[in-house]
């Protein structure tokens, strides 16, 4: 297996606050890796410094062997890095369809392709996304007017719509009935195995991401308090504690 | 609505054909119409369609006229002394020259307002909202201040402009073909860029720009793109205003940032920002609205003019297309389901 996202030593604070302090890690190339923590331990941060979304104080990040740390949110999205977002973000004038064949990857295109209307393929690619997620039936509802659990499936589906190599999920199952997680587990696996995306997943159910992940790392205080499968860390004492200690 | 489509488009054609010859007296009158249409479709390719308000378009407009004066009169003889003895009288233009000024003049017009477009956009559209707004309309009042100090092009005395060959009324004629034809030609071309995935871009740069750029959307390019699409056609009606009006100067009609440069906005603002047809609508209700009060109420008509942009802003945001867009959506190929049958439970 080979490593698609690397950070070493990565810092960052926001004044005062020391979010992330000298975090190494790696995600491998076609696996689903894990990032678990108590609230305000660093995760979002973390995500938010490898795509770019702010500059980070100190140390690196690299991208299928290509340093990325000073790079914007947009170039690091065309090298075929997403992120969703843990408020997800989505147009919400628009209809489920429309908000689909928005994120077709415009980076693919030929002038002349963006320059021309969306063909059938696109529509039958937006719907069969919008299937697999379980929104087909509200496809033509006004996004905003969605739940939020519902936002955030239309979110995920936008994201596979961009045809993303490495996907990093904050909080996936976040506002999602308990009773559909499993189906929402079954179909981030679909998305990792099927479509081939690497995977990066934020989450606070431990059921979840222990079923899902094959490396987990764990965040506490901004710095990286433990690393391995998911059956080590759910025997670590220091992320027992964490989680204890955070409550 | 779909069959009825194509009649509709045709008789629609036949009527701008015709209007000059059916209202002789208002041939004028409808050129300048023509130009609202104009400015306040490419106001909205920005300002409705992709969420940059800009209050300096007229920027594109005087830079137009300026742009075709030189090439228009520099075909034919030297712009300094030209301007210098303010062009009356001594200097005539040959069919040849005059035509072939105001096509050169018009192209090169649009063409240096798209180059421009993208200059100025370079920095500006690292500015939001209400500070784009206000410095593109600062680079509007520069323009002006620096072309009326620029001697070669006529200084604040502005320049005149060769006059149309044959009689008035063939002339008026043909200053209401070349503002139409452009116009239709913009209508046409938006109609068909907006469904483009660039207009889809767009619009999702207007709803949520920092997931435009999450998604990798080139945005900046797009936005520059935009703009420098929406600053040719400007510049080509600036071109044919300059020949038109025969005489004009930098700051009362090149760069009228307080007349023209607001009333497209407003335009925009009544027909209903973000779609096809509000522009158009806008267009001709405020330029009516204004003719009548200008005719009919002289000493209040800028009275009225504000009363009608406090209430156009205060009760009807999304313009008059907008609220139809509410009221009919099928007319606008809209399938939004409103309200669903389980709003709140997570998607099966
Ligand atoms: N934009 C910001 N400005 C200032 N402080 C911030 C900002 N964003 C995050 N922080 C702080 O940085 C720390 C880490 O926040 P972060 O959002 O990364 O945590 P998290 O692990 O994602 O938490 P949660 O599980 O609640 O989402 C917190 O103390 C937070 O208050
Ligand atoms: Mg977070």
């Amino acid at each position: 297996m080979t490593v698609i996202i690397e950070t070493k030593n990565v810092s960052k604070s926001y004044g005062g606050v020391v979010a992330n302090k000298d975090i190494s890690i790696s995600v491998e190339s076609g696996g689903i890796t894990g990032l678990i923590g108590p609230n305000g331990s660093g995760k979002t941060t973390l995500f938010n410094s490898i795509v770019g979304y702010h500059p980070i104080d100190s140390g690196t990040i690299q991208f299928e062997n290509q340093e990325i740390s000073k790079k914007p949110v947009q170039e690091i999205a065309r090298l075929g890095l997403l992120r969703t977002f843990q408020q997800t973000r989505i147009y919400g004038e628009m209809n489920c369809v429309e908000n689909m064949l928005i994120s077709l990857p415009h980076r693919k295109m030929t002038m002349r392709e963006i320059f021309s209307r969306n063909n059938r393929a696109d529509y039958e690619q937006a719907d069969r996304l919008l299937e697999f997620v379980g929104l087909y039936e509200k496809r033509f509802l006004q996004s905003g007017s969605l739940s939020f659990g519902q936002q955030k499936l239309l979110e995920f589906a936008m994201a596979l719509m961009n045809e993303p190599t490495c996907l990093l999920l904050d909080e996936p199952t976040a506002g999602i009935n308990p009773t559909l997680i499993n189906g929402l587990i079954d179909r981030l696996k679909r998305a990792n195995s099927e479509f081939g995306i690497t995977l990066f997943i934020i989450e606070h159910n431990m059921r979840v991401i222990m079923n899902m992940a094959d490396q987990i790392y764990c965040l506490a205080h901004g710095e990286l308090l433990a690393s391995g499968p998911p059956s080590a860390i759910q025997s670590d004492q220091r992320v027992i504690d964490a989680y204890l200690g955070a409550h | 609505m779909k069959y009825l489509k194509i009649p509709f488009y045709l008789a629609l054609m036949a009527f701008i054909v015709a209007a000059p010859f059916l209202f002789p007296a208002f041939k004028t009158q409808l050129a300048t119409l023509w130009l609202m249409i104009i400015v306040a479709l490419t106001w909205d390719m920005t300002g409705g369609q992709m969420g940059y308000n800009s209050l300096g378009n007229i920027f594109f407009y005087g830079t137009g006229m300026y742009v075709c004066a030189i090439v228009g009169i520099g075909i034919a003889f030297n712009v300094g002394e030209y301007t210098n003895a303010s062009g009356g009288g001594i200097y005539t233009f040959t069919d040849a020259q005059y035509f072939g000024g105001v096509l050169l003049g018009c192209l090169a017009a649009g063409l240096f307002c798209s180059l421009m477009a993208v200059l100025v956009g370079f920095i500006t559209f690292g500015l939001r909202g209400p500070y784009f707004a206000i410095g593109t309309l600062g680079v509007a009042i520069a323009a002006g201040e620096l072309v009326s100090n620029w001697e070669w092009v006529g200084a604040g005395q502005g320049i005149a402009m060769p006059v149309y060959p044959y009689d008035l009324e063939t002339g008026k004629v043909f200053f209401y073909f070349l503002f139409a034809g452009t116009g239709v030609v913009l209508f046409v071309f938006l109609s068909w860029l907006y469904r483009t995935r660039f207009g889809a871009a767009i619009n999702a740069i207007r709803d949520d720009e920092e997931k435009a750029e999450a998604m990798g959307i080139h945005t900046l390019r797009y936005k520059l793109t935009a703009w420098a699409l929406s600053a040719f056609f400007v510049g080509v009606a600036g071109a044919i205003s300059a020949y038109q009006l025969i005489h004009f100067e930098p700051l009362e009609t090149a760069y009228q940032t307080i007349n023209l440069g607001i009333f497209m906005v407003v335009c925009v603002l009544l027909g209903g920002k973000g779609t096809l047809w509000g522009p158009v609508v806008g267009a001709i209700v405020f330029h009516v609205f204004k003719e009548v009060t200008w005719n009919y109420l002289l000493g209040w008509q800028w009275v009225a003019l504000g009363a009608l942009i406090v209430v156009t802003v205060v009760f009807f945001q999304d313009g008059i297309m907008g609220w139809l867009r509410v009221k009919k959506p099928e007319w606008f190929g809209i399938r939004v389901e409103t309200s669903s049958n389980d709003a709140t439970g997570a998607a099966r």
